[in-house]
């Protein structure tokens, strides 16, 4: 039996078409991407079998299985104004760095009186607060929702005037109500929040859900 | 300027100086190191999909009684949805306390589905038969989807009422909606629960 003579060759192989691959990805991810952004509580929203996308320009409700209400907006420039305009109503002064921090931040679930110190606070400081926080009053002697729900459309549609949108560019730029809340929710907590918005002449909303896995087809 | 000195054997003693014959292969480990960090990072950090949604529009509030639409009890069907994730009660047409008797459904493709598709019947005929012409294209995408909210909204197709109690979950409002959503059922809202209802459906449940 002759021997067999394992080849001798360098263990080092040629990585370079791996090195391009791993380049190509990187720089597909980085300029394909969002970041996914804070969110201060974690909701399950229920799954189902529709697949509309999210719009560009939300605003978003979130609400947690506790009722809790939290609240964000798309746009830097219009959550600046919008929290002018809360600013002025409430009485709770903002100095230009809160401005230009709570422009870049996400949901929040905090009263307007709290919201300096909230916007202060650093991020760990801020994750701390949010675990605790009160969520944005809803009740009707101190509906604090309602202001930033008004607010925060009327900023939007100051900011899409002044950039000249009109006709159809507008109607799909125009801000949209995006409503998350989890499956366990009481119904009642989101019919509260809905019924804000009703009473507001806002009467189309889009609720955020799971895509449910499989086709959902229709039984023969 | 940086010099760099490659030993001092061949420093002085006139020789010329030679390159270095060496390999120009570089080990790129280091670099396919970082470079699969990297791809990790933008991997996990990243939203790839946006969130999906569905949408919904609630009708206006009304408060005089006068202005409250009158509505066909021939095709009004009501959904009962209670505490639990079961507990999903129908009727058809209008309620009355003693003779009204609850059927309970599950949301499972034969439970409420199978009613959805049998009460909606004649419109999902009109869209089926909408749907084989536009797969033919006898008809235009935008003819397509005007004619199917035309026919989903018509007078005579069935109306849906889903009515909630305080203590409903909002996964099953979700999963209700969703099952009128992919019965092509038109017309639908969610509204409380009368009292009466709220009786009926204690009685239902033994609760």
């Amino acid at each position: 039996m002759p021997k067999i003579k394992m080849p001798r060759s360098s263990p080092s192989l040629d990585m370079t078409p791996m090195v391009d691959l791993a380049f190509l990805l990187v720089t597909f991810f980085m300029l394909t991407s969002k970041f996914r952004a804070n969110e201060p509580v974690v909701v399950d929203p229920p799954s189902s079998s529709s697949n509309i996308l999210l719009p560009e320009n939300v605003m978003l409700i979130t609400i947690d299985t506790a009722g809790r209400v939290f609240f964000d907006l798309t746009g830097k420039d219009v959550r600046r104004k919008m929290l002018e305009a809360v600013s002025g109503k409430y009485k709770v002064n903002f100095t230009e760095q809160q401005y230009q921090r709570f422009s870049v931040m996400g949901t929040f679930g905090m009263p307007v009186a709290a919201l300096p110190n909230y916007i202060n606070a650093g991020e760990k400081e801020r994750m701390k607060m949010d675990a605790g926080a009160p969520g944005i009053p809803i009740d009707s002697a101190n509906n604090e929702l309602a202001d930033w729900i008004m607010q925060g459309y009327g900023a939007s549609e100051r900011d899409l005037s002044a950039k000249g949108l009109e006709g159809k560019a507008l109607k799909e730029r125009r801000i949209r109500y995006a409503i998350k809340a989890d499956g366990q929710t009481n119904y009642l907590k989101v019919r509260k929040v809905i019924d804000i918005f009703r009473e507001r002449e806002i009467f189309q909303f889009n609720l955020i859900t799971n895509l449910k896995g499989g086709p959902a087809d229709l039984p023969k | 300027m940086a010099e760099v000195n490659s030993g001092g054997d061949d420093g002085g003693k006139g020789k010329k100086k030679r390159p270095k014959k060496g390999s120009t292969r570089i080990d790129m480990t280091p670099m396919v190191d970082l470079a699969f960090l990297l791809l990790t990072f933008f991997i996990l950090a990243t939203t790839l999909s946006k969130p999906k949604t569905m949408e919904i529009v609630y009708p206006k509030k009304v408060d005089k009684v006068e202005d409250k639409m009158e509505l066909n009890d021939k095709l009004a069907n009501t959904l009962l949805l209670g505490a639990k994730d079961d507990q999903v009660y129908f009727y058809p047409g209008k309620f009355k306390l003693d003779t009204t008797t609850l059927d309970k459904v599950d949301l499972s493709k034969d439970g409420l589905r199978k009613l959805l598709i049998e009460r909606n019947k004649n419109v999902l005929a009109v869209i089926k038969d909408l749907e084989t012409k536009y797969i033919n294209h006898q008809i235009a995408d935008s003819t397509f989807k005007r004619l199917r909210s035309k026919a989903k909204g018509d007078d005579k197709a069935p109306f849906f009422i889903v009515k909630t109690l305080d203590k409903t979950k909002y996964k099953i409002v979700i999963d209700v909606i969703d099952e009128m959503n992919i019965s092509n059922v038109g017309k639908y809202a969610v509204v409380d629960m009368s009292e009466a209802e709220k009786i009926a459906l204690k009685r239902e449940t033994k609760e």
